[in-house]
Protein backbone atom coordinates (compact mmCIF):
# COMPACT_ATOMS: atom_id res chain seq x y z
CA UNK A 1 0.00 0.00 0.00
CA UNK A 2 1.20 3.67 -1.35
CA UNK A 3 0.18 6.36 1.59
CA UNK A 4 0.54 10.19 0.76
CA UNK A 5 0.00 11.98 3.73
CA UNK A 6 -0.54 15.95 3.31
CA UNK A 7 2.83 16.39 0.70
CA UNK A 8 3.86 19.61 0.23
CA UNK A 9 6.24 20.98 -1.97
CA UNK A 10 7.04 24.65 -2.80
CA UNK A 11 9.77 26.19 -5.26
CA UNK A 12 10.54 29.75 -4.68
CA UNK A 13 7.17 31.11 -3.67
CA UNK A 14 5.01 28.75 -5.87
CA UNK A 15 3.37 25.65 -4.49
CA UNK A 16 3.69 22.70 -6.77
CA UNK A 17 1.94 20.15 -4.39
CA UNK A 18 -0.72 21.45 -1.79
CA UNK A 19 -0.95 19.53 1.11
CA UNK A 20 -1.64 15.94 -0.83
CA UNK A 21 -3.12 12.72 0.74
CA UNK A 22 -3.71 10.10 -1.21
CA UNK A 23 -4.07 5.76 -0.48
CA UNK A 24 -2.98 3.60 -3.50
CA UNK A 25 -4.06 -0.27 -2.69
CA UNK A 26 -1.95 -2.74 -3.91
CA UNK A 27 -2.62 -5.12 -7.05
CA UNK A 28 -3.44 -2.97 -9.96
CA UNK A 29 -2.90 -0.14 -12.69
CA UNK A 30 -3.60 3.06 -11.35
CA UNK A 31 -2.99 6.44 -13.58
CA UNK A 32 -2.53 10.03 -12.69
CA UNK A 33 -4.01 12.16 -15.30
CA UNK A 34 -4.07 16.14 -15.01
CA UNK A 35 -2.78 19.09 -17.68
CA UNK A 36 1.08 20.37 -18.10
CA UNK A 37 2.26 21.50 -14.74
CA UNK A 38 -0.09 20.32 -12.43
CA UNK A 39 2.45 18.47 -10.11
CA UNK A 40 2.19 14.77 -11.49
CA UNK A 41 5.86 14.40 -11.92
CA UNK A 42 6.92 16.29 -8.56
CA UNK A 43 3.83 13.62 -6.95
CA UNK A 44 5.38 10.48 -8.33
CA UNK A 45 9.04 11.93 -8.07
CA UNK A 46 8.75 11.96 -3.99
CA UNK A 47 6.58 8.83 -3.49
CA UNK A 48 9.90 7.12 -5.37
CA UNK A 49 12.16 9.18 -3.36
CA UNK A 50 14.12 11.07 -6.09
CA UNK A 51 12.67 14.10 -4.78
CA UNK A 52 12.54 15.12 -1.24
CA UNK A 53 8.84 16.88 -0.25
CA UNK A 54 9.45 19.86 2.01
CA UNK A 55 6.94 18.17 4.59
CA UNK A 56 4.14 15.26 5.10
CA UNK A 57 4.99 11.80 4.53
CA UNK A 58 5.03 8.81 2.64
CA UNK A 59 5.36 4.91 3.23
CA UNK A 60 5.41 2.15 1.24
CA UNK A 61 4.51 -1.12 2.59
CA UNK A 62 4.56 1.23 5.92
CA UNK A 63 8.31 2.36 4.95
CA UNK A 64 9.21 5.52 5.02
CA UNK A 65 10.82 6.34 1.50
CA UNK A 66 12.81 9.08 3.16
CA UNK A 67 14.21 6.88 5.90
CA UNK A 68 14.13 3.25 4.78
CA UNK A 69 17.34 2.32 3.35
CA UNK A 70 17.89 2.38 -0.38
CA UNK A 71 19.20 -1.07 -0.85
CA UNK A 72 16.04 -2.24 0.67
CA UNK A 73 13.25 0.16 -0.77
CA UNK A 74 15.14 -0.68 -4.12
CA UNK A 75 13.66 -4.10 -4.23
CA UNK A 76 10.19 -3.49 -3.25
CA UNK A 77 9.87 -0.20 -5.51
CA UNK A 78 10.95 0.82 -8.97
CA UNK A 79 10.70 4.47 -10.65
CA UNK A 80 11.36 5.77 -13.85
CA UNK A 81 11.20 9.25 -15.08
CA UNK A 82 10.17 11.42 -17.48
CA UNK A 83 13.09 12.08 -18.72
CA UNK A 84 16.48 10.05 -18.92
CA UNK A 85 18.76 11.78 -20.46
CA UNK A 86 22.33 10.37 -20.26
CA UNK A 87 25.66 11.13 -21.63
CA UNK A 88 27.09 7.59 -20.83
CA UNK A 89 27.82 4.94 -23.64
CA UNK A 90 25.95 1.92 -22.11
CA UNK A 91 24.52 -0.66 -24.75
CA UNK A 92 20.92 -1.95 -23.88
CA UNK A 93 21.87 -5.33 -22.38
CA UNK A 94 23.90 -3.27 -20.33
CA UNK A 95 21.17 -0.77 -19.23
CA UNK A 96 18.96 -3.63 -18.76
CA UNK A 97 20.86 -5.75 -16.66
CA UNK A 98 21.29 -2.73 -14.33
CA UNK A 99 18.13 -3.48 -13.23
CA UNK A 100 18.66 -6.53 -11.66
CA UNK A 101 21.48 -4.89 -9.49
CA UNK A 102 19.21 -4.34 -6.54
CA UNK A 103 19.17 -8.40 -6.28
CA UNK A 104 22.52 -8.91 -8.06
CA UNK A 105 24.31 -6.62 -6.70
CA UNK A 106 26.45 -6.88 -10.48
CA UNK A 107 26.91 -10.13 -9.97
CA UNK A 108 24.36 -11.69 -12.64
CA UNK A 109 23.28 -15.10 -12.36
CA UNK A 110 21.92 -17.34 -14.95
CA UNK A 111 18.13 -16.62 -13.46
CA UNK A 112 19.24 -12.72 -13.48
CA UNK A 113 20.13 -12.96 -17.60
CA UNK A 114 16.88 -15.24 -18.19
CA UNK A 115 14.90 -11.81 -16.88
CA UNK A 116 16.69 -9.62 -18.50
CA UNK A 117 16.92 -11.42 -22.01
CA UNK A 118 13.07 -12.01 -21.38
CA UNK A 119 12.27 -7.86 -21.29
CA UNK A 120 14.83 -7.49 -24.29
CA UNK A 121 12.42 -9.86 -26.47
CA UNK A 122 9.17 -8.75 -24.60
CA UNK A 123 10.15 -4.69 -25.47
CA UNK A 124 11.25 -5.88 -29.02
CA UNK A 125 14.96 -4.73 -28.38
CA UNK A 126 16.48 -7.76 -29.64
CA UNK A 127 18.05 -6.43 -32.51
CA UNK A 128 20.09 -3.24 -30.86
CA UNK A 129 20.40 -5.13 -27.46
CA UNK A 130 24.53 -4.35 -28.15
CA UNK A 131 23.97 -0.99 -29.32
CA UNK A 132 24.56 1.77 -27.57
CA UNK A 133 21.84 3.80 -26.35
CA UNK A 134 22.61 7.05 -27.70
CA UNK A 135 22.49 5.25 -31.18
CA UNK A 136 18.75 4.62 -31.15
CA UNK A 137 15.35 6.69 -31.69
CA UNK A 138 13.41 8.10 -28.66
CA UNK A 139 11.01 5.61 -28.76
CA UNK A 140 13.90 2.82 -28.49
CA UNK A 141 15.63 4.26 -26.30
CA UNK A 142 12.51 4.74 -23.71
CA UNK A 143 11.48 0.93 -23.91
CA UNK A 144 15.39 0.22 -23.38
CA UNK A 145 14.72 2.33 -19.77
CA UNK A 146 11.42 0.74 -19.31
CA UNK A 147 12.56 -2.74 -19.74
CA UNK A 148 15.69 -1.83 -17.03
CA UNK A 149 12.96 -0.76 -14.62
CA UNK A 150 10.75 -3.90 -15.04
CA UNK A 151 13.95 -6.15 -14.64
CA UNK A 152 13.83 -4.53 -11.03
CA UNK A 153 10.80 -6.80 -10.61
CA UNK A 154 9.38 -4.44 -7.77
CA UNK A 155 6.19 -4.65 -5.73
CA UNK A 156 6.00 -1.46 -6.49
CA UNK A 157 6.35 0.37 -10.23
CA UNK A 158 5.90 3.69 -10.77
CA UNK A 159 6.49 4.99 -14.51
CA UNK A 160 5.80 8.74 -15.56
CA UNK A 161 5.13 8.74 -19.03
CA UNK A 162 5.99 5.47 -20.12
CA UNK A 163 4.64 5.42 -23.35
CA UNK A 164 6.55 8.94 -24.42
CA UNK A 165 7.97 8.81 -27.69
CA UNK A 166 6.12 4.78 -28.78
CA UNK A 167 4.04 4.71 -31.39
CA UNK A 168 0.79 3.09 -31.25
CA UNK A 169 1.63 -0.47 -31.40
CA UNK A 170 4.09 -0.23 -28.60
CA UNK A 171 2.04 1.81 -26.56
CA UNK A 172 -0.54 -0.89 -26.04
CA UNK A 173 1.74 -3.52 -25.97
CA UNK A 174 3.36 -1.72 -22.72
CA UNK A 175 -0.20 -1.42 -21.29
CA UNK A 176 -1.03 -4.69 -21.38
CA UNK A 177 2.17 -5.63 -20.03
CA UNK A 178 1.84 -3.61 -16.97
CA UNK A 179 -1.48 -4.54 -16.93
CA UNK A 180 -0.83 -8.56 -16.73
CA UNK A 181 2.21 -7.97 -14.38
CA UNK A 182 -0.80 -6.06 -11.92
CA UNK A 183 -2.84 -9.07 -12.30
CA UNK A 184 -0.89 -12.36 -12.88
CA UNK A 185 1.82 -11.09 -10.23
CA UNK A 186 -0.19 -8.90 -8.30
CA UNK A 187 2.17 -5.73 -9.02
CA UNK A 188 1.22 -2.25 -7.96
CA UNK A 189 1.43 -0.10 -11.06
CA UNK A 190 1.25 3.75 -10.79
CA UNK A 191 2.27 5.95 -14.04
CA UNK A 192 1.44 9.05 -15.59
CA UNK A 193 -0.54 8.71 -19.01
CA UNK A 194 -1.61 11.99 -20.88
CA UNK A 195 -3.58 10.07 -23.58
CA UNK A 196 -6.59 9.34 -21.26
CA UNK A 197 -8.23 6.55 -23.31
CA UNK A 198 -5.12 4.78 -22.60
CA UNK A 199 -5.52 5.31 -18.87
CA UNK A 200 -9.47 4.71 -19.45
CA UNK A 201 -8.75 1.10 -21.37
CA UNK A 202 -5.96 -0.17 -19.04
CA UNK A 203 -6.19 1.34 -15.46
CA UNK A 204 -8.45 0.20 -12.73
CA UNK A 205 -8.15 3.57 -10.94
CA UNK A 206 -7.55 7.23 -12.36
CA UNK A 207 -6.05 10.02 -10.05
CA UNK A 208 -6.95 13.44 -11.29
CA UNK A 209 -4.82 16.33 -10.52
CA UNK A 210 -5.19 19.93 -10.98
CA UNK A 211 -2.90 23.36 -9.78
CA UNK A 212 -0.74 20.71 -7.26
CA UNK A 213 -3.95 18.95 -5.42
CA UNK A 214 -6.21 15.75 -6.20
CA UNK A 215 -9.05 16.61 -7.49
CA UNK A 216 -10.94 13.08 -7.53
CA UNK A 217 -9.91 9.52 -7.40
CA UNK A 218 -11.67 6.06 -7.93
CA UNK A 219 -12.24 3.55 -10.19
CA UNK A 220 -11.91 4.44 -13.90
CA UNK A 221 -15.30 4.08 -14.94
CA UNK A 222 -16.30 6.65 -12.66
CA UNK A 223 -14.10 8.97 -13.52
CA UNK A 224 -14.25 9.00 -17.06
CA UNK A 225 -17.18 11.64 -17.55
CA UNK A 226 -17.49 14.57 -19.49
CA UNK A 227 -17.65 16.52 -16.43
CA UNK A 228 -15.05 15.60 -14.21
CA UNK A 229 -12.34 15.45 -17.61
CA UNK A 230 -13.18 19.19 -18.73
CA UNK A 231 -12.98 20.35 -15.31
CA UNK A 232 -9.38 18.15 -15.37
CA UNK A 233 -8.43 19.67 -18.47
CA UNK A 234 -10.07 22.87 -19.33
CA UNK A 235 -10.82 21.33 -22.74
CA UNK A 236 -14.32 20.01 -23.84
CA UNK A 237 -14.59 16.15 -23.86
CA UNK A 238 -16.92 14.18 -25.18
CA UNK A 239 -17.27 10.42 -23.88
CA UNK A 240 -18.96 7.53 -25.46
CA UNK A 241 -19.03 3.84 -24.77
CA UNK A 242 -17.15 1.83 -27.34
CA UNK A 243 -16.64 -1.72 -27.14
CA UNK A 244 -16.74 -1.66 -23.67
CA UNK A 245 -14.19 0.80 -22.99
CA UNK A 246 -15.06 4.72 -21.87
CA UNK A 247 -13.65 6.53 -24.99
CA UNK A 248 -12.51 10.16 -24.45
CA UNK A 249 -13.06 12.23 -27.63
CA UNK A 250 -11.67 15.64 -28.07
CA UNK A 251 -9.53 16.33 -31.13
CA UNK A 252 -11.86 18.57 -32.71
CA UNK B 1 24.31 -18.02 -21.85
CA UNK B 2 22.94 -15.75 -25.40
CA UNK B 3 24.95 -15.82 -28.77
CA UNK B 4 24.94 -12.03 -28.03
CA UNK B 5 26.70 -12.10 -24.41
CA UNK B 6 29.31 -14.64 -25.21
CA UNK B 7 30.38 -12.15 -28.31
CA UNK B 8 30.41 -9.40 -25.62
CA UNK B 9 32.72 -11.00 -23.59
CA UNK B 10 34.93 -11.96 -27.13
CA UNK B 11 35.44 -8.43 -27.76
CA UNK B 12 36.35 -7.99 -24.35
CA UNK B 13 39.18 -10.80 -24.44
CA UNK B 14 40.21 -9.64 -27.48
CA UNK B 15 41.15 -5.87 -26.24
CA UNK B 16 42.42 -7.50 -23.25
CA UNK B 17 45.20 -9.56 -25.34
CA UNK B 18 45.52 -6.39 -27.38
CA UNK B 19 46.54 -4.38 -24.53
CA UNK B 20 48.80 -7.07 -23.06
CA UNK B 21 50.21 -7.75 -26.14
CA UNK B 22 51.54 -3.83 -26.60
CA UNK B 23 52.87 -3.98 -22.62
CA UNK B 24 55.22 -7.08 -22.85
CA UNK B 25 57.71 -5.96 -25.24
CA UNK B 26 57.50 -2.24 -24.06
CA UNK B 27 58.30 -3.45 -20.78
CA UNK B 28 60.83 -5.50 -21.87
CA UNK B 29 62.59 -3.19 -23.82
CA UNK B 30 61.79 -0.94 -20.74
CA UNK B 31 64.51 -2.60 -18.84
CA UNK B 32 67.29 -2.72 -21.02
CA UNK B 33 67.11 0.93 -22.42
CA UNK B 34 69.12 3.77 -20.29
CA UNK B 35 72.13 5.39 -20.04
CA UNK B 36 74.14 2.41 -18.48
CA UNK B 37 74.68 -0.10 -21.05
CA UNK B 38 72.66 -3.35 -20.09
CA UNK B 39 71.54 -6.50 -22.44
CA UNK B 40 69.87 -9.69 -21.19
CA UNK B 41 72.81 -10.96 -22.31
CA UNK B 42 74.90 -9.24 -19.99
CA UNK B 43 72.92 -10.71 -16.90
CA UNK B 44 73.64 -14.52 -18.45
CA UNK B 45 77.31 -13.74 -17.69
CA UNK B 46 76.46 -13.60 -13.96
CA UNK B 47 77.78 -9.98 -14.21
CA UNK B 48 76.96 -8.61 -10.66
CA UNK B 49 76.97 -4.87 -12.16
CA UNK B 50 74.57 -5.35 -14.09
CA UNK B 51 72.17 -7.53 -11.38
CA UNK B 52 72.53 -4.80 -9.57
CA UNK B 53 71.87 -2.43 -12.22
CA UNK B 54 68.35 -4.62 -13.07
CA UNK B 55 67.46 -5.01 -9.17
CA UNK B 56 68.34 -1.56 -7.64
CA UNK B 57 67.21 0.90 -11.08
CA UNK B 58 65.69 -0.78 -13.78
CA UNK B 59 62.97 -3.16 -12.40
CA UNK B 60 61.69 -0.52 -9.76
CA UNK B 61 61.44 2.15 -12.53
CA UNK B 62 59.69 -0.64 -14.83
CA UNK B 63 56.86 -1.15 -11.40
CA UNK B 64 57.10 2.23 -11.04
CA UNK B 65 55.64 3.26 -14.58
CA UNK B 66 53.42 0.47 -14.72
CA UNK B 67 51.74 1.45 -11.22
CA UNK B 68 51.57 5.17 -12.19
CA UNK B 69 50.31 4.55 -15.85
CA UNK B 70 47.60 2.20 -14.35
CA UNK B 71 46.64 4.10 -11.59
CA UNK B 72 46.29 7.10 -13.07
CA UNK B 73 44.31 6.36 -16.23
CA UNK B 74 41.82 4.22 -13.57
CA UNK B 75 41.65 7.45 -11.68
CA UNK B 76 40.63 9.37 -14.76
CA UNK B 77 37.93 6.97 -15.75
CA UNK B 78 36.28 6.97 -12.31
CA UNK B 79 36.39 10.94 -12.57
CA UNK B 80 34.74 11.06 -16.07
CA UNK B 81 31.83 8.89 -14.56
CA UNK B 82 31.35 10.58 -10.96
CA UNK B 83 31.37 13.76 -12.97
CA UNK B 84 29.38 12.44 -15.68
CA UNK B 85 32.08 14.58 -18.12
CA UNK B 86 34.11 12.98 -20.31
CA UNK B 87 36.56 16.06 -20.25
CA UNK B 88 37.07 15.72 -16.45
CA UNK B 89 40.15 14.41 -15.70
CA UNK B 90 42.85 14.75 -12.50
CA UNK B 91 44.75 16.67 -15.25
CA UNK B 92 41.47 18.98 -16.00
CA UNK B 93 40.11 19.60 -12.49
CA UNK B 94 42.71 21.23 -10.33
CA UNK B 95 43.33 17.84 -8.85
CA UNK B 96 46.89 17.39 -9.84
CA UNK B 97 47.51 21.02 -8.95
CA UNK B 98 46.04 20.96 -5.71
CA UNK B 99 47.95 17.84 -4.82
CA UNK B 100 51.45 19.68 -5.80
CA UNK B 101 50.34 22.58 -3.63
CA UNK B 102 49.93 19.87 -0.61
CA UNK B 103 53.05 18.40 -1.13
CA UNK B 104 54.81 21.70 -1.33
CA UNK B 105 53.12 22.86 2.04
CA UNK B 106 54.03 20.13 3.86
CA UNK B 107 57.26 20.01 2.39
CA UNK B 108 58.16 23.82 3.09
CA UNK B 109 55.66 24.37 5.87
CA UNK B 110 55.38 21.50 7.83
CA UNK B 111 59.00 20.39 7.70
CA UNK B 112 57.91 16.89 6.44
CA UNK B 113 60.19 14.52 5.62
CA UNK B 114 58.04 10.86 4.77
CA UNK B 115 56.37 10.43 1.94
CA UNK B 116 53.61 9.56 3.81
CA UNK B 117 53.34 12.53 5.67
CA UNK B 118 53.87 14.71 2.31
CA UNK B 119 51.30 11.94 0.78
CA UNK B 120 48.46 12.39 3.35
CA UNK B 121 48.55 16.26 3.25
CA UNK B 122 48.21 16.23 -0.93
CA UNK B 123 45.65 13.93 -0.52
CA UNK B 124 43.77 16.12 1.32
CA UNK B 125 44.56 19.43 -0.76
CA UNK B 126 43.84 17.15 -3.96
CA UNK B 127 40.15 16.57 -2.20
CA UNK B 128 39.61 19.78 -1.73
CA UNK B 129 41.21 21.58 -4.67
CA UNK B 130 38.31 19.24 -7.09
CA UNK B 131 35.66 19.99 -4.63
CA UNK B 132 36.33 23.09 -4.86
CA UNK B 133 36.32 22.59 -8.85
CA UNK B 134 32.99 21.31 -8.71
CA UNK B 135 31.64 23.59 -6.31
CA UNK B 136 32.66 26.39 -9.01
CA UNK B 137 30.87 23.82 -11.51
CA UNK B 138 27.54 23.82 -10.09
CA UNK B 139 27.45 27.83 -10.03
CA UNK B 140 28.56 27.93 -13.80
CA UNK B 141 25.23 28.34 -15.80
CA UNK B 142 27.05 27.69 -19.10
CA UNK B 143 28.28 24.46 -18.14
CA UNK B 144 28.83 23.03 -21.49
CA UNK B 145 31.08 19.81 -21.81
CA UNK B 146 34.33 21.98 -23.13
CA UNK B 147 34.35 24.62 -21.15
CA UNK B 148 34.27 22.40 -17.75
CA UNK B 149 37.95 20.74 -18.25
CA UNK B 150 38.84 24.75 -19.55
CA UNK B 151 36.86 26.01 -16.46
CA UNK B 152 39.21 23.35 -14.65
CA UNK B 153 42.39 23.69 -16.52
CA UNK B 154 42.11 27.82 -15.56
CA UNK B 155 41.95 26.97 -12.14
CA UNK B 156 44.59 24.76 -12.27
CA UNK B 157 47.01 27.45 -13.35
CA UNK B 158 45.61 29.45 -10.42
CA UNK B 159 46.35 26.72 -7.74
CA UNK B 160 50.06 26.38 -9.80
CA UNK B 161 50.44 30.06 -9.81
CA UNK B 162 50.32 30.23 -6.28
CA UNK B 163 52.73 27.52 -5.59
CA UNK B 164 55.14 28.45 -7.72
CA UNK B 165 54.88 32.52 -5.49
CA UNK B 166 55.75 30.79 -2.60
CA UNK B 167 58.07 27.95 -3.70
CA UNK B 168 59.77 31.09 -5.24
CA UNK B 169 59.82 32.64 -1.72
CA UNK B 170 60.96 29.52 0.34
CA UNK B 171 63.82 28.80 -2.39
CA UNK B 172 62.16 25.69 -2.69
CA UNK B 173 61.90 25.75 -6.97
CA UNK B 174 64.00 22.75 -7.55
CA UNK B 175 62.18 20.43 -5.59
CA UNK B 176 58.96 22.10 -7.20
CA UNK B 177 60.09 21.06 -10.31
CA UNK B 178 60.36 17.59 -8.72
CA UNK B 179 56.50 17.27 -8.12
CA UNK B 180 55.27 18.79 -10.82
CA UNK B 181 57.70 17.35 -13.93
CA UNK B 182 57.13 13.54 -14.10
CA UNK B 183 60.43 11.89 -14.33
CA UNK B 184 61.04 8.22 -13.62
CA UNK B 185 64.80 8.34 -14.10
CA UNK B 186 65.14 8.86 -10.14
CA UNK B 187 62.90 6.37 -9.19
CA UNK B 188 65.45 3.91 -7.27
CA UNK B 189 64.79 0.58 -4.95
CA UNK B 190 63.67 1.98 -1.69
CA UNK B 191 61.87 5.55 -3.43
CA UNK B 192 58.81 4.20 -5.24
CA UNK B 193 57.25 1.55 -2.94
CA UNK B 194 54.54 4.26 -2.16
CA UNK B 195 52.80 3.76 -5.63
CA UNK B 196 51.88 0.20 -4.24
CA UNK B 197 49.22 2.36 -2.37
CA UNK B 198 47.46 3.01 -6.12
CA UNK B 199 47.39 -0.94 -6.91
CA UNK B 200 45.30 -1.04 -3.69
CA UNK B 201 43.29 1.76 -4.97
CA UNK B 202 43.07 0.21 -8.41
CA UNK B 203 41.42 -2.81 -7.09
CA UNK B 204 39.29 -0.58 -5.08
CA UNK B 205 37.86 0.94 -7.98
CA UNK B 206 37.36 -2.27 -10.09
CA UNK B 207 34.91 -3.28 -6.78
CA UNK B 208 32.74 -0.34 -7.24
CA UNK B 209 33.27 -0.40 -10.56
CA UNK B 210 29.31 -1.07 -11.03
CA UNK B 211 28.59 1.72 -8.62
CA UNK B 212 30.21 4.21 -10.52
CA UNK B 213 28.78 3.12 -13.70
CA UNK B 214 25.28 3.36 -12.03
CA UNK B 215 26.47 7.07 -10.65
CA UNK B 216 27.46 8.14 -14.25
CA UNK B 217 24.18 7.22 -15.64
CA UNK B 218 22.49 9.62 -13.38
CA UNK B 219 21.39 10.43 -9.81
CA UNK B 220 17.73 8.77 -10.43
CA UNK B 221 19.12 5.97 -11.87
CA UNK B 222 21.42 5.63 -8.77
CA UNK B 223 18.80 6.08 -6.17
CA UNK B 224 16.30 3.66 -7.91
CA UNK B 225 18.88 1.23 -7.80
CA UNK B 226 19.73 1.45 -4.38
CA UNK B 227 22.74 2.98 -4.26
CA UNK B 228 23.60 5.97 -2.33
CA UNK B 229 24.96 7.98 -4.74
CA UNK B 230 26.76 11.02 -2.79
CA UNK B 231 28.17 8.21 -0.94
CA UNK B 232 29.60 6.96 -4.17
CA UNK B 233 30.81 10.07 -5.70
CA UNK B 234 32.52 10.64 -2.65
CA UNK B 235 34.62 7.51 -2.24
CA UNK B 236 35.22 8.70 -5.59
CA UNK B 237 36.41 11.69 -5.31
CA UNK B 238 38.83 10.18 -2.31
CA UNK B 239 40.09 7.62 -4.54
CA UNK B 240 41.30 9.14 -6.96
CA UNK B 241 42.43 12.26 -4.77
CA UNK B 242 44.86 9.29 -3.00
CA UNK B 243 45.82 8.22 -6.64
CA UNK B 244 47.21 11.55 -7.59
CA UNK B 245 48.62 12.37 -4.55
CA UNK B 246 51.01 8.96 -4.79
CA UNK B 247 51.70 9.22 -7.97
CA UNK B 248 52.89 13.45 -7.47
CA UNK B 249 54.94 12.51 -4.38
CA UNK B 250 56.65 9.73 -5.70
CA UNK B 251 57.38 9.98 -9.41
CA UNK B 252 55.87 13.54 -10.13
CA UNK B 253 52.82 14.95 -12.61
CA UNK B 254 52.29 13.30 -15.44
CA UNK B 255 49.36 15.63 -17.25
CA UNK B 256 47.10 14.24 -19.48
CA UNK B 257 47.13 10.28 -19.03
CA UNK B 258 44.29 10.19 -16.99
CA UNK B 259 42.12 12.38 -19.58
CA UNK B 260 44.07 10.55 -23.11
CA UNK B 261 43.91 6.77 -21.94
CA UNK B 262 40.16 6.31 -20.34
CA UNK B 263 38.65 8.55 -23.11
CA UNK B 264 40.34 6.54 -26.48
CA UNK B 265 39.23 3.06 -24.56
CA UNK B 266 35.63 4.28 -23.69
CA UNK B 267 35.52 5.47 -27.71
CA UNK B 268 36.17 1.73 -28.11
CA UNK B 269 34.23 -0.09 -25.66
CA UNK B 270 31.95 2.29 -23.95
CA UNK B 271 31.34 3.49 -20.46
CA UNK B 272 30.56 0.25 -18.31
CA UNK B 273 33.51 0.29 -16.09
CA UNK B 274 33.58 -3.45 -14.89
CA UNK B 275 34.27 -4.32 -18.54
CA UNK B 276 36.26 -1.09 -19.71
CA UNK B 277 38.59 -0.76 -16.56
CA UNK B 278 40.75 -3.31 -16.84
CA UNK B 279 41.45 -2.07 -20.51
CA UNK B 280 42.29 1.06 -19.33
CA UNK B 281 44.68 -0.31 -16.56
CA UNK B 282 46.83 -1.90 -19.01
CA UNK B 283 46.77 0.61 -21.57
CA UNK B 284 47.41 3.35 -18.96
CA UNK B 285 50.42 1.55 -18.31
CA UNK B 286 51.62 0.66 -21.95
CA UNK B 287 50.77 4.68 -22.27
CA UNK B 288 53.25 5.40 -20.12
CA UNK B 289 55.70 3.09 -20.64
CA UNK B 290 55.26 4.46 -24.55
CA UNK B 291 56.01 7.45 -23.10
CA UNK B 292 59.01 6.87 -21.27
CA UNK B 293 60.74 4.74 -23.14
CA UNK B 294 60.60 7.53 -26.05
CA UNK B 295 61.91 10.07 -23.58
CA UNK B 296 64.78 7.65 -23.09
CA UNK B 297 65.76 7.14 -26.48
CA UNK B 298 65.42 10.22 -28.51
CA UNK B 299 68.30 12.23 -26.89
CA UNK B 300 70.35 8.95 -25.50
CA UNK B 301 72.17 9.10 -23.42
CA UNK B 302 69.90 12.16 -22.41
CA UNK B 303 66.76 11.66 -21.05
CA UNK B 304 63.12 13.43 -21.94
CA UNK B 305 61.19 13.54 -18.56
CA UNK B 306 58.22 11.82 -18.81
CA UNK B 307 55.70 14.92 -17.95
CA UNK B 308 57.30 16.51 -21.28
CA UNK B 309 56.09 13.55 -23.54
CA UNK B 310 52.74 12.52 -21.83
CA UNK B 311 52.35 16.44 -22.04
CA UNK B 312 52.96 16.46 -26.04
CA UNK B 313 51.34 13.42 -26.63
CA UNK B 314 48.55 14.10 -24.18
CA UNK B 315 47.51 17.27 -25.42
CA UNK B 316 47.38 16.42 -29.08
CA UNK B 317 44.93 14.11 -28.68
CA UNK B 318 42.98 15.87 -26.21
CA UNK B 319 42.67 18.73 -29.17
CA UNK B 320 41.84 15.75 -31.16
CA UNK B 321 39.13 14.88 -28.77
CA UNK B 322 37.48 17.78 -28.09
CA UNK B 323 37.19 18.63 -32.28
CA UNK B 324 35.88 14.91 -32.62
CA UNK B 325 32.73 16.11 -29.90
CA UNK B 326 32.25 19.83 -32.11
CA UNK B 327 31.83 17.35 -35.37
CA UNK B 328 30.04 14.73 -33.59
CA UNK B 329 27.73 18.12 -31.97
CA UNK B 330 27.56 20.15 -34.65
N1 LIG C 1 12.99 22.46 -10.31
C1 LIG C 1 11.88 23.23 -10.40
N2 LIG C 1 11.97 24.54 -10.08
C2 LIG C 1 10.88 25.33 -10.13
N3 LIG C 1 9.68 24.90 -10.51
C3 LIG C 1 9.54 23.61 -10.84
C4 LIG C 1 10.64 22.71 -10.81
N4 LIG C 1 10.19 21.49 -11.18
C5 LIG C 1 8.90 21.64 -11.46
N5 LIG C 1 8.49 22.91 -11.26
C6 LIG C 1 7.12 23.41 -11.43
O1 LIG C 1 6.27 22.56 -10.70
C7 LIG C 1 5.05 22.42 -11.37
C8 LIG C 1 4.68 20.95 -11.43
O2 LIG C 1 5.64 20.28 -12.22
P1 LIG C 1 5.50 18.76 -12.62
O3 LIG C 1 6.73 18.38 -13.33
O4 LIG C 1 5.13 17.99 -11.42
O5 LIG C 1 4.28 18.83 -13.62
P2 LIG C 1 3.58 17.65 -14.42
O6 LIG C 1 2.20 17.55 -13.91
O7 LIG C 1 4.40 16.44 -14.39
O8 LIG C 1 3.54 18.28 -15.88
P3 LIG C 1 3.84 17.58 -17.30
O9 LIG C 1 2.55 17.02 -17.76
O10 LIG C 1 4.20 18.75 -18.17
O11 LIG C 1 4.90 16.61 -17.14
C9 LIG C 1 5.19 23.08 -12.71
O12 LIG C 1 4.48 24.30 -12.70
C10 LIG C 1 6.66 23.33 -12.85
O13 LIG C 1 6.88 24.53 -13.53
MG1 LIG D 1 5.56 15.44 -15.76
Amino acid sequence: MIEVRNVTKTYGSTRVLDDVSLTIVPGGVTSIIGANGAGKSTLLSIIGRLLPADSGRVTVDGLDVTTTPGATLAKRLAVLRQENHTSIRLSVRELVAFGRFPHSRGRLTAADLATVDEAIAYFELEEFADRQLDQLSGGQRQRAHVAAVLCQDTDYVLLDEPLNNLDMRHSVQMMRRLRRMARDFAKTVVLVVHDINFASCHSDEVIAMRDGGVVAQGPTAELMTPELLSTVFDLDIAVHDIDGNRIGVYYS
Amino acid sequence: MSPSTGRRWEVRERHLALAVLLLVPAAFASLFVGAGELSPLDLLRADSGAALLLLESRLPRLLAILLAGTAMSVAGLVMMHITRNRFVSPSTAGTTESAVLGVFVATAFLGAESVMVKMVVALGFALLGTLFFLWVLRRLTFADVIVVPLVGIMLGGVITAVTTFFAYRADLLQSLSAWTNGDFSSVLRGRYELLWLTAAVTVGCYLYANRFTVAGVGRDFAVNLGVHYDRVVNLGLFLVSATTAAVVVTVGNIPFIGLVVPNLVTLLLGDNLRRVLPVTALAGAAFVLACDVVGRVVRHPYEIPVETVAGVVGSVVFLLLVLRVRRVAG
